[in-house]
């Protein structure tokens, strides 16, 4: 039963990695993009039109181009969400929270509105979208994933999208930690001035930065239909976690590596009162807060205890303009 | 030489544009700025629509101002809901005029919803309404502010990004309300949430809303009276201005924060009491319905003036309403007004850069000046 | 002989708007020497060196490097000339380690090696007799160290010519050998280094030649050993200029603020206040001069509660009551509660004494605003005292609802000295009120202090310009490295007197120093 708890736990946990990681790649260049939720139903809205289209057109699907297409959508539906809040946010200053709330207002509404109009927008006779066929895809696990016991249930029985997790949050990590591009990233998050003044483009990284940091929390919202919710497209199915996702970043306190962890264990939180004999369904909402608490008691405790490096980054949030006059 | 100099100042100094500050600009450009912007946004929402329902234009807004404004029934919806959606933009605005973003708005009508609801079913029927309605009020008013000081004292006390916070405040108090609707529900536990029998708003005048509208305008008097004519007022602007001067005039900072976020949450929880005893008399996880976000959009677009903000929550609340006509006539998904919504806001926040700053075409030779 | 200067500088002319920084400025600078910039605040030094490091471009003039005319336009430009510029306000990313910092911004050749710049810094570190761990975080460091990573970083880019812009002005007198030894040693290994400076002793203990500027004028270069201190004085201050400011006898003077033996230390615990005591008299006009930064705003602030001091009182008399009170760590609030009038003009005018953004009548209220049980505000006296300040002092305003970023500084200044002196005080400090006014508003300013020294007012006046101290003040007081150096009479005094005293204290530390 503990293989099948961590199993559920880690898919639970995986839309937040990928939200986690790309949120923590935003953060890190000064946005704060409150506009994750949004991007992340427009990632899976994206590759289930792509995808939906796809199957449409073909009376058998090539599992190359069934994987690749959804996720090409995918990746650009959310790098368009991401542009449009650079746009906003560095181009044009606008109030970073405020871009990222309406754009979390608008991608909501992106995938609900394609999720529930798009049969009917293209106009075919099937009852409702289930890609129960690409979902089988993405879904397919390593072929001796359960040959190996607990041991397979617990590493390798997952679809390769668990795997993209993991292997991009390791990379985000090694990129921000050890690398010139990180470091220049990360100085623009701290100190934009000092960046500029060094001759780091402040606007470039910031694009950048934001536009793959969408492009990855997008592959949460493509995970979670594909994978977890076996291609059934269902309104509002995503539920919150865009926002346990920049909880998460906080969790981790902006760290990818640390976020691996904080994943599986809000995954865990996640599925924890299911195992729980006789637990009633309101106590169940009330398992649902942990993260959140808990995501609180790291802000709190670290800011208490004020180490430098665990502190968001500090010109998160702000604009930057160079003072011309 | 001369001439090399020249060219090097040309091309190391002069990008072809750059872009300036405005000092100031006349009060009519910048409403002309956001007027055409608020059109532009239409007419891209239009595009969309025609694009999406392949529907004529022209009959594309007569059926949005149908949606809106069509019947005297969704007339008093539309004012309805603009006064609850203007109710929680007033409470958020002291808190960001101070430049405390308080993006924790959803939590704190959650939880002041909560509160009335728990008076309503505990208290209801033991008191007479005219008792209880008092009492759920003051209730609800003690646990918004409550839930607006906890981020605040942790603000001032180890300085906690609060943006952050009150992000996270949100949620926990979303599942806390799920909590509760579920074990309130019945039968119990069925999800079916409970009508509030006793401490239900009065009816004035045959209109059920109209208690609702009158509170949140008495609400929007004060507020606006307290930001501009009250020393408090006068304290959150100055503290939001510079903390420096703050401090040199012997402002103390930390006790207006928290002052102010009670004050802000205390609104946000009547916000939730006009929610459940007003409009809805039951409570569920989705009672405040987004509005605790939009509401940031919308004090921010007003830029934090009380009176600006009926016209910003005005034409929100008629977009969306607008919007979700055209979807059900179209049979389209209701979210259609989400996207309709994003989009105008999208192209309103954008608009403020050309109130705020000017881009000037270099014609002659300036210096970069640092 | 003949020998390329590493950099040469002919007839160089700035000008801002009217304003003329530099005016046919010509200096040179050899390889393996260090020549000293002095002049007083505002004498054009920082400007001047700013067009060196491609920051300002000059309106005429020209520059030569090795001997070749060369046009510097941007900092680029000056990097590629292997030109660096340390300056005051370092540009470090405090949760870097200093290695990262020293890094920040360069190119690769092929991939990103930690491991091998930190072998390189370590190189320099080694080289010029720094110290230095390049693993350690900003936040972590001193001043001084925060300095040592600012030149390594020019030193790691592969500058010949460096430029410190006053780099001692932020150090303790240990940690001042400290940096002039590497800076020997640099000069040993052919470095050309100029250093902005306003510190006699420094000069001469440290450069081949020295070059002074006054008021953005090329004063000229003299060689080090073939000069005094008295004569770099009287190059630097000049002949005494006659302003022709009107100055009464003070009259029934008594202790109204008596200041004794204050000290406060900043976060690196370097003293800003070192035992300062002074009394400040009524009806009398005590001028504080001294070197920017020389504890001068700690002081005022220390008097207007704004500061934490770590021993010492602040006594105030009260002249209605006769009573003492001391100020020492009291809020600005709790001292208006207590009857004291004190009217503090700070040199920041916009971030600290006038919010920009509100109107003027929403500023005249700062100070009053919370007279009165009502919990409304009473605009009607602030506007009038607005519209009786844009009369008496000439304002120039559309309207006094006009927010006053929106003024020129000489008008946003008589706002502001308006606004303090309206609440009738007893004390009234002001720091550099005219820095940055045309003539005209200056001598407004200087006449309204004199108005308030008439009417029995203790005036405490930090200004920049000898000049003005000496024609204005009754008594200067002269302040160095947080330090009272002497008190002058003004009737009596010198420039070459107060110069002297200026940098005096900071010499004898100095010697205190090296004697270890």
């Amino acid at each position: 039963m503990i293989a099948t708890i961590i199993q559920r736990a880690v898919m639970q946990g995986t839309p937040l990695l990928f939200g986690s990681t790309g949120e923590i790649l935003t953060e890190k260049s000064g946005n704060l993009n409150l506009g994750i939720p949004g991007i992340m139903y427009v990632g899976a809205i994206s590759g289930v039109a792509g995808s939906f289209l796809y199957e449409q057109a073909v009376t058998t699907l090539n599992p190359f181009l069934a994987v690749f297409i959804p996720l090409i959508c995918s990746l650009i539906g959310s790098t368009l969400m991401g542009l449009i809040y650079c746009f906003l946010t560095v181009t044009l200053r606008a109030n970073q929270n405020v871009t990222g709330l309406a754009l979390t207002t608008f991608g909501i509404g992106v995938g609900n509105f394609f999720g529930g109009s798009l049969i009917k927008l293209v106009d075919t006779d099937v009852p409702s979208i289930s890609l129960s066929a690409t979902s089988t895809i993405f879904k397919t696990q390593l072929p001796f994933a359960d040959k190996l016991g607990w041991f397979g249930d617990i590493f390798l029985s997952y679809g390769f999208l668990v795997y993209v997790a993991i292997i991009v949050a390791l990379i985000s990590s090694h990129v921000l930690k050890k690398t010139r591009t990180g470091l220049h990233l990360r100085a623009v998050g701290e100190s934009p001035e000092t960046a500029d003044a060094a001759g780091i483009s402040v606007t470039k990284h910031k694009y950048l930065a934001t536009c793959i940091g969408s492009a990855i929390a997008g592959l949460g919202g493509l995970y979670y239909v594909m994978d977890y919710a076996n291609g059934v497209w269902s309104n509002n199915g995503f539920g919150d976690r865009g926002w346990l996702s920049i909880a998460l970043v906080i969790f981790s306190m902006w760290r990818p590596s640390i976020s691996i962890f904080g994943s599986i264990l809000f995954g865990f939180l996640y599925v924890i009162p299911t195992y729980i004999p006789d637990i009633t369904v309101s106590t169940k909402k009330l398992f649902e807060m942990l993260p959140y608490v808990v995501t609180i008691l790291v802000l709190v405790i670290t800011s208490i205890r004020d180490k430098k490096e665990n502190q968001p980054p500090a010109a998160l949030g702000l604009p930057y303009f160079r003072e011309e006059r | 030489m001369k001439k090399l100099n020249d060219f090097m100042v040309k091309t190391f100094c002069n990008a072809p544009c750059h872009i300036a500050k405005r000092d100031d600009i006349v009060w009519w450009k910048a409403w002309i700025i956001r007027i055409v912007s608020v059109l532009l946004a239409l007419i891209v929402c239009g595009v969309i629509t025609v694009a999406l329902t392949k529907l004529n234009p022209i009959k594309m807004y007569i059926t949005m101002f149908e949606g809106a404004v069509g019947t005297s029934r969704l007339v008093w919806n539309l004012f309805q809901n603009t006064a609850i959606l203007l109710c929680i933009s007033l409470a958020v605005t002291p808190a960001f005029k101070m430049r405390f973003w308080n993006i924790g708005a959803e939590g704190q009508v959650l939880i002041g919803g909560l509160a009335t609801a728990a008076c309503m079913i505990f208290l209801g029927g033991r008191l007479p309404n005219p008792v209880l309605i008092p009492i759920m009020l003051v209730v609800s008013i003690v646990a918004g502010s409550i839930w607006g000081l906890v981020p605040a004292y942790f603000k001032t006390k180890f300085n906690s990004n609060e943006t952050l916070f009150t992000l996270m405040m949100n949620y926990i108090a979303i599942q806390i309300v799920a909590y509760f609707t579920l074990e309130w529900s019945v039968p119990k536990g069925s999800g079916t949430p409970r009508t509030l029998e006793f401490g239900q708003l009065p009816t004035l005048l045959d209109q059920k809303y109209l208690i609702n509208i009158l509170i949140v305008a008495v609400i929007t008097i004060i507020m606006y009276i307290y930001l501009k004519y009250s020393k408090q007022g006068y304290e959150i602007s100055v503290v939001g201005e510079s903390e420096k001067t703050a401090k040199y005039v012997g402002i103390n900072v930390k006790k207006v924060v928290l002052r102010t976020m009670a004050i802000s949450g205390a609104i946000c929880g009547i916000a939730g009491f006009l929610l459940v005893a007003g409009t809805d008399h039951s409570l569920k996880s989705d009672t405040a319905g987004g509005r605790g976000f939009t509401a940031i959009m919308v004090s921010w677009l007003a830029k934090f003036h009380p009176v600006f903000m009926i016209v910003t929550s005005l034409l929100i609340v008629f977009l969306e309403k607008g919007a979700s006509k055209i979807s059900e006539v179209y049979r389209l998904n209701s979210s259609f007004s989400d996207i309709i919504t994003g989009i105008i806001i999208f192209f309103i926040i954008g608009s403020e850069f050309f109130i705020n700053y000017k881009v000037k075409f270099n014609k002659k030779e300036k210096e970069a000046k640092v | 002989m003949e020998q390329n200067f590493a950099l040469e500088l002919k007839n160089i002319t700035k000008t801002f708007g009217s304003v003329v920084a530099n005016k046919n400025v010509s200096l040179q600078v050899r390889k393996g020497e260090i020549l000293s910039i002095l002049g007083e605040n505002g004498s054009g030094k920082t400007t001047l060196m700013n067009m060196v490091s491609g920051i300002y471009y000059p309106d005429s003039g020209q520059m030569f490097i090795d001997g070749n005319e060369v046009t510097i336009a941007s900092p680029k430009d000056a990097f590629n000339y292997r030109i660096g510029m340390i300056h005051q306000h370092f540009k470090l990313v405090d949760v870097f380690s200093a290695a990262e910092n020293i890094v920040l911004g360069l190119e690769d050749e092929k991939g990103f090696d930690m491991a091998k710049n930190i072998e390189k810094i370590n190189k320099i570190t080694a080289q010029y007799g720094f110290e230095l761990d390049p693993h350690k975080k900003i936040y972590e460091m001193s001043v001084s160290e925060k300095q040592t990573v600012e030149i390594i970083k020019v030193l790691f880019r592969g500058a010949d010519i460096l430029i410190l812009d006053e780099p001692t002005a932020v150090l303790t007198p240990q940690e001042t050998v400290k940096l002039f030894m590497v800076l020997r040693n640099m000069r040993e290994s052919g470095k050309a280094i100029i250093i902005i400076t306003h510190k006699l002793h420094e000069v001469l203990s440290l450069s081949d030649n020295v070059a002074v500027l006054r008021k953005g004028e090329y004063v000229g270069t003299v060689k080090t050993a073939e000069t005094s201190e008295s004569e770099l004085t009287e190059m630097m201050v000049g002949k005494k200029i006659s302003l022709d400011i009107e100055r009464s006898e003070p009259e029934n003077c008594e202790d109204r603020l008596v200041v004794d033996s204050i000290s406060c230390v900043n976060r690196e615990g370097v003293k800003l206040l070192d035992n300062v005591s002074f009394t400040a008299r009524s009806g009398e006009i005590l001028g504080i001069a001294g070197i920017a930064g020389s504890g001068q705003r700690e002081l005022l602030e220390a008097i207007a509660g704004l500061q934490h001091l770590d021993s010492g009182s602040v006594i105030y008399h009260d002249p209605k009551t006769n009573q003492e009170e001391n100020l020492r760590d009291k809020t600005p609030m709790e001292i208006r509660q207590m009857g004291v009038r004190l009217a503090f003009v700070p040199e920041d005018r916009l971030g600290m004494g006038l919010v920009g953004n509100m109107d003027i009548v929403d500023n005249m209220m700062l100070r009053s605003y919370k007279k009165g049980k009502s919990m409304f505000l009473q605009r009607k006296n602030p506007k009038s005292l607005a519209e009786e300040i844009i009369e008496r002092l000439e304002v120039v305003t559309p309207s006094a609802d006009t927010p006053v970023r929106r003024l020129s500084g000489g008008n946003v200044q008589k706002i502001l000295v308006g606004r303090e002196i309206a609440s009738s005080p007893t004390v009234l400090m002001a720091a550099y009120p005219v820095r940055g006014l045309d003539i005209n508003s200056s001598y407004t300013i200087y006449n309204l202090l004199n108005e308030q020294k008439k009417k029995g007012v203790a005036v405490i006046f930090v200004g920049e310009d000898l000049d003005v101290l000496i024609e204005l003040c009754d008594r200067i007081l002269v302040i160095g490295s947080g330090r009272i150096a002497g008190t002058v009479d003004g009737r009596n005094t010198t420039k070459e007197e107060i110069g002297l005293l200026m940098t005096k204290s900071s010499r004898e530390e100095q010697e205190g120093g090296s004697e270890e």
